[in-house]
C-alpha cells in the first residue's frame, strides 16, 4: 500500500512461491510491519487502531446476535429479551454490542478532534479526511438503524422522528418518507429493512476503512508537529513501535469499555427502550442516543423561518449542514501551519469548539424549552432557556468552521516551527530533562 | 500523554463551567401547586445488596419480594418474560418451583378436538397475565393498563441531573429503577399541596415519574403480607423487597455479570501492565 | 550498560513471552462466549415433557406426536405384529441392543424390551427419526412390515429394529411412562 519501494524479501521457498503468485505477505509486511510512521506520534494517534478493533468487535458480536434476533414487530422485543435471559452468554454479547456502539463513537469523536487539532485534513490528506467523514456518516446510519432493532419505545419513536426529517423536503418529502418506511408509519416493513441494512452497512464501513487506510499509507501519518517526514531519522517502523503503542492504548480502552459493559451497561441507554414499542403512545421526552445529541440540538435550535425556508426544513438543513461542513474543512482552513501546537489562537478556539460540542450534546438531552437567543441576550432569561443556548452554540459551531477557520489562517502569527520532526523531538527532550517546570511553561511539551 | 491530559482537563473545565451555568438555572423551585417537571421529589438512594462491583442479590429478600408480587402486584400486573424455572435463582429447589408453578393456570392447546384448554403451569411456563389482553386490562382499570413488570426496574429511572450523572459513572450507580419503585410505593398518603388539582380517579404521589398523580391507588399497607422470616411487615420493607425482586426479574444475570466483570478487569489491568512494560522496552532506544 | 548486556536479553525475552501469553489467554477467553451462545439456550433445555392421549388408538393404529421438535411414533400393535417381532432371535439382529432410554444401556433388543413393558406389550413408542441420517421413516412399509426409510432404504421391523439397509441402530425409544391407561407422558 505504501507504493513502490518494497523492502520485503521472502526467506523460505514457500514464501517466494506465494510472493510470485499473490504477494499478500508482501502487502502485509509493507503496510503493517515496515511501514514508516513518525517517531513523535502521541496517544491521540492510537485511536485509529482502537476504531479498527471496535469495528471488528461490533461485527463479531452483531453476527452472533443476529443468530438469535427476530426482525418482526411482534417478536423483536421478546427475542432481544430471550438473548438477555436464556441464550448462553447472551447478556454479555448484547451488552458488548450495545455499549460497543457508544465506545465506537467515543473513539471516533476523539479521532476526529485529533484530526482537527493537528490539521490532519490539510493537503495532501484531503481525500483521507473525506473518506473518514464518509465512514462517520455510515456509522451514524448504522447506529441509528441498530437502535431501532430492539423495538422499544425509543427505537420506535426515534425511527419515527428521524425518518420524519425527510418530510421537510419540499414536494417529494412525504414520498421519500414512505419509501424509507415501506408504509405510512414505522412498522414491520421498516423493521425488516432496517435489520437488513444494519447488517449490511458495517461491511461497507469495513470497505471504506480499507480505502481510508490505503489513502493513509500513500501520504503517511501526520504528527503533532505537523511537519512532513523529511528523512529516515524522523520515522520508526510500524512494527514493533506503533503496534505496541497502539496495543497499550487498546488495552486501556478495553478497560474503559469493560467498566461500562459489566458495571453500568444501561448507563448510556434510555429506560424507555425497555418498554415495548407502542405506536399509539409517544414517550414524554424523546431523546436520541448520546452520540447524536449535538446534532439533535442543532436541529431544534432552528425555531424560526428564514425567508421561504420554514423552521422545520431549516432545522433539518442545519443538522445535515453541520455534518456536511466537515467535508469541506480542508478548504476552509487557510493556515499555512498545520498543527495547532504552533497556532496559539487556533488552539484556544479549538478547545472552545470541543467544549461547545459537549455543551450542544447536553442541550440535545434537554427539552426544547425557553424563549430563544433574543430573550437570552436581551431579556436576561438565563434559566432553562435551552433553545437560546442551543442557538448560541449552533452559531459558534458553524462560526468555527465558516468564519474562524478561514479568517484565523490569514491573520494569526504562528510560533516558530522546528526544522524537522527529529529536531522537535530532541529539543523537547532537552527541555523536559532540563527542568520539570518546563512542562507547565510550555503546554505542548510531552514528558 | 501529558498534553492530552491537559487537553481533556481544559475541555472538561470549560464543559463544567458552561454546564454549571445552565444547570444552576435548572433546579429552580417548582411552583408548588402547578409543577411542570416530574417527579416532584427525587427518589432517595437506598442501600441495595446488589449495588456496586461486588453486589449480589439477597435471596431471602428476593423470596419475600416474590411473595409480595404474588399476593399483591400480580392481581393487576403481568410479568410475562419471567419463566417459573428461573425462580431457582431465588434459592428454591426444582420441586418447590414445580409446586409453585402448579398454583397457576395457563392456557394450552389446541387439543385433539381443536379446543384451547387450561392446565396447571409447569416450570417452563411464564407467569400468566391477569388479563387476557391489554384491552381487557384497560377496561378493568379505568383505561390505564397496568404495565408489565418483567423489565419495570430497568424501564423506570428518574433523571439524575448534572453533575450527578457524571459521578454515577465512577460510583457505578445503576439502581435508579429499584430506588424509584421504593420511592413510589412509600410515596402515597401525602396531602396534595394547596391549590393543586388532582384528576378524578387518580391518586397524588409526589414521586410519580410522569405527573402529579397516578391511576394506581396505594397498593399495599402495613401488615398486609405476612413474612415468615421475622422481617418487619411495613410498607417500607415490602417496597424494598419487591423492588429488589423486580430488579432480579429485569436483570437475572446481574451477579454473573459483575463477577465476570471483576475477572475481566483484573486481567486487563495485569495485561495493561505487561503491555506497558513491553512498550517501554521497545521504545527505550528511541527518543520520541 | 555493558554490565547489563548479558542479562538484558533474557529479561526482555521473558517480558515479551509473558505479554504474548497473556494476549493469547485473553483472546481465548473472548472466544468462549461466541462459542457458548451456540449451545441450546435455557428455554430450549427446559422444554417440557408432553402428554399424549391414546384413547382412540385401536390395535393396528398409530399416531405421531411432536416432542423436542421431532416426531414420536406411538403404535398400538396388532397380535400378528407382536408375534412376528418375537419370532426373531436377538442373535440375528443387526443391532442387538434395545436402545430403550427407560432400560439399562446394554438391555438386549428383545421385543419385550422394545415395547412398553409387561401388560403393555402392544404399545410401541419410538422417536421417529431414522438412525442413519435423520429422515422420518414411513410406517407399515418395507420388507419387514415395520418402518421403511425412503431416503436411503433402511428397513425396520414391527418392533422398530433395524433389519436391512444402512442405518446402524434400532429406532430410539424415549423416556416415557403411562400416567393412566390412556395417557402417555413422553420426556
Amino acid at each position: 500500500m505504501s507504493g513502490g519501494h518494497s523492502t520485503y524479501t521472502p526467506k523460505s521457498g514457500l514464501g517466494k512461491w506465494i510472493d510470485a503468485r499473490m504477494p499478500l505477505p508482501r502487502l502485509v509486511y509493507d503496510s503493517f510491519i515496515a511501514y514508516p510512521v513518525p517517531r513523535n506520534l502521541n496517544y491521540a494517534y492510537t485511536f485509529g487502531g482502537i476504531l479498527a478493533i471496535m469495528l471488528v468487535s461490533q461485527i463479531l458480536t452483531g453476527v452472533v446476535l443476529a443468530m438469535h434476533y427476530t426482525a418482526d414487530t411482534t417478536l423483536a422485543f421478546h427475542s432481544v429479551e430471550k438473548i438477555m435471559r436464556d441464550v448462553n452468554s447472551g447478556w454479555l454479547l448484547r451488552y458488548l454490542h450495545s455499549n460497543g456502539a457508544s465506545m465506537f463513537f467515543i473513539a471516533v469523536y476523539i479521532h476526529i478532534f485529533r484530526g482537527l487539532y493537528y490539521g490532519s485534513y490539510k493537503a495532501p490528506r484531503e481525500l483521507l479526511w473525506i473518506l473518514g467523514c464518509i465512514i462517520y456518516l455510515l456509522m451514524m446510519a448504522t447506529g441509528f438503524m441498530g437502535y431501532v432493532l430492539p423495538w422499544g419505545q425509543m427505537s420506535f419513536w426515534g425511527a419515527t422522528v428521524i425518518t420524519g426529517f425527510f418530510t421537510a423536503i419540499p414536494l417529494v418529502g412525504d414520498w421519500i418518507q414512505q419509501l424509507l418506511l415501506g408504509g405510512f408509519a414505522v412498522d414491520n416493513p421498516t423493521l425488516n429493512r432496517f435489520f437488513a441494512l444494519h447488517y449490511l452497512l458495517p461491511f461497507m464501513i469495513a470497505g471504506v476503512v480499507v480505502l481510508h487506510v490505503w489513502a493513509l499509507h500513500v501520504v503517511g501519518q501526520t504528527n503533532p508537529t505537523g511537519i512532513e517526514v523529511k528523512s529516515k531519522t524522523d520515522t520508526v517502523a510500524f512494527t514493533p513501535y506503533a503496534t505496541i503503542k497502539d496495543g497499550f492504548a487498546m488495552v486501556l480502552f478495553l478497560l474503559f469499555f469493560a467498566w461500562f459493559v459489566f458495571y453500568i451497561p444501561n448507563y448510556l441507554g434510555h429506560p424507555d427502550n425497555y418498554i415495548v414499542a407502542d405506536p399509539l403512545k409517544t414517550p414524554a421526552h424523546i431523546v436520541p442516543e448520546w452520540y447524536y445529541l449535538p446534532f439533535y440540538a442543532i436541529l431544534r435550535a432552528i425555531t424560526f423561518n428564514i425567508g421561504p425556508i420554514d423552521s422545520k426544513l431549516g432545522g433539518v438543513l442545519a443538522m445535515f449542514g453541520s455534518i456536511a461542513v466537515l467535508f469541506i474543512v480542508p478548504w476552509l482552513d487557510t493556515s499555512k501551519v498545520r498543527s495547532a501546537v504552533y497556532r496559539p489562537w487556533y488552539k484556544l478556539f479549538f478547545w472552545l469548539f470541543v467544549a461547545n460540542a459537549i455543551f450542544l450534546g447536553w442541550l440535545g438531552s434537554r427539552p426544547a424549552e425557553g424563549g430563544g437567543l433574543l430573550t437570552l441576550l436581551f431579556a436576561g432569561e438565563f434559566r432553562g432557556n435551552y433553545v437560546g443556548y442551543s442557538q448560541l452554540s449552533t452559531l459558534y459551531y458553524f462560526g468555527f468552521f465558516i468564519v474562524i477557520m478561514p479568517v484565523l489562517g490569514l491573520i494569526e502569527t504562528p510560533r516558530r516551527l522546528p526544522n524537522s520532526i527529529t529536531e522537535a523531538v530532541l529539543e523537547k527532550n532537552k527541555a523536559g530533562a532540563g527542568q520539570l517546570a518546563g512542562a507547565t511553561a510550555a503546554p505542548e511539551t510531552k514528558v | 500523554m501529558n498534553k492530552i491530559l491537559k487537553g481533556v482537563a481544559a475541555a472538561s473545565l470549560a464543559f463544567a463551567c458552561t454546564l454549571g451555568v445552565a444547570a444552576a438555572a435548572e433546579e429552580e423551585g417548582h411552583s408548588a401547586a402547578e409543577p411542570t417537571h416530574f417527579p416532584i421529589h427525587k427518589p432517595a438512594e437506598m442501600d441495595w445488596s446488589f449495588a456496586g462491583p461486588f453486589g449480589t442479590y439477597d435471596k431471602a429478600q428476593l423470596q419475600r419480594g416474590l411473595k409480595i408480587y404474588r399476593e399483591v402486584c400480580s392481581a393487576c400486573h403481568s410479568m410475562e418474560l419471567v419463566a417459573f424455572r428461573t425462580l431457582e435463582d431465588l434459592g428454591y429447589s426444582e420441586a418447590q418451583v414445580k409446586t409453585l408453578a402448579a398454583e397457576y393456570e395457563v392456557e394450552d392447546g389446541p387439543n385433539a378436538d381443536g379446543e384451547m384448554f387450561q392446565r396447571p403451569a409447569i416450570p417452563s411456563d411464564h407467569f400468566p397475565s391477569p388479563y387476557p389482553n391489554s384491552a381487557a386490562a384497560a377496561a378493568a382499570n379505568n383505561g390505564a393498563v397496568p404495565p408489565d413488570f418483567s423489565l419495570i426496574a430497568k424501564a423506570r429511572a428518574v433523571e439524575r441531573g448534572f453533575p450527578t450523572f457524571v459521578f454515577d459513572i465512577f460510583t457505578q450507580y445503576a439502581e435508579g429503577g429499584p430506588d424509584y419503585i421504593h420511592a413510589l410505593l412509600t410515596g402515597y398518603g401525602h396531602e396534595a399541596p394547596e391549590g393543586m388539582e388532582i384528576a378524578a380517579g387518580t391518586h397524588y404521589n409526589p414521586y410519580f415519574i410522569a405527573g402529579k398523580s397516578l391511576a394506581m391507588a396505594q397498593p399495599i399497607t402495613d401488615g398486609q403480607v405476612s413474612y415468615e422470616d421475622g422481617s418487619p411487615e411495613t410498607v417500607d420493607q415490602y417496597s424494598r423487597d419487591v423492588a429488589a425482586f423486580l430488579m432480579w426479574a429485569a436483570e437475572p444475570h446481574m451477579v454473573a455479570r459483575k463477577q465476570t466483570g471483576f475477572s475481566v478487569i483484573a486481567f486487563l489491568i495485569l495485561f495493561a501492565g505487561l503491555v506497558y512494560l513491553t512498550k517501554r522496552k521497545v521504545w527505550s532506544a528511541v527518543p520520541h | 550498560m555493558s554490565a547489563n548486556d548479558t542479562i538484558e536479553p533474557t529479561r526482555r525475552d521473558f517480558l515479551y513471552i509473558a505479554t504474548g501469553m497473556a494476549g493469547v489467554v485473553g483472546a481465548g477467553a473472548v472466544a468462549w462466549p461466541f462459542i457458548d451462545q451456540m449451545r441450546p439456550d435455557a428455554s430450549t433445555l427446559a422444554l417440557a415433557s408432553i402428554e399424549v392421549d391414546v384413547t382412540a388408538l385401536e390395535p393396528g393404529m398409530s399416531l405421531t406426536a411432536k416432542w423436542r421438535g421431532r416426531p414420536v411414533f406411538i403404535r398400538n400393535r396388532t397380535p400378528q405384529e407382536i408375534e412376528a417381532a418375537k419370532a426373531v432371535p436377538v442373535a440375528e439382529l443387526k443391532d442387538p441392543v434395545a436402545r430403550n432410554a427407560n432400560l439399562p444401556a446394554d438391555a438386549p433388543a428383545t421385543d419385550q424390551d422394545r415395547a412398553a413393558g409387561d401388560g403393555k406389550e402392544n404399545w410401541l413408542v419410538m422417536i421417529g427419526v431414522c438412525t442413519h441420517l435423520g429422515c422420518v421413516p414411513l410406517g407399515q412399509q418395507g420388507d419387514f412390515g415395520g418402518w421403511f426409510c425412503p431416503c436411503h432404504g433402511s428397513h425396520y421391523d414391527t418392533a422398530g429394529r433395524i433389519r436391512k439397509g444402512p442405518a446402524p441402530e434400532n429406532l430410539a425409544v424415549p423416556v416415557f411412562a403411562f400416567v393412566s391407561d390412556t395417557k402417555i407422558r413422553i420426556g
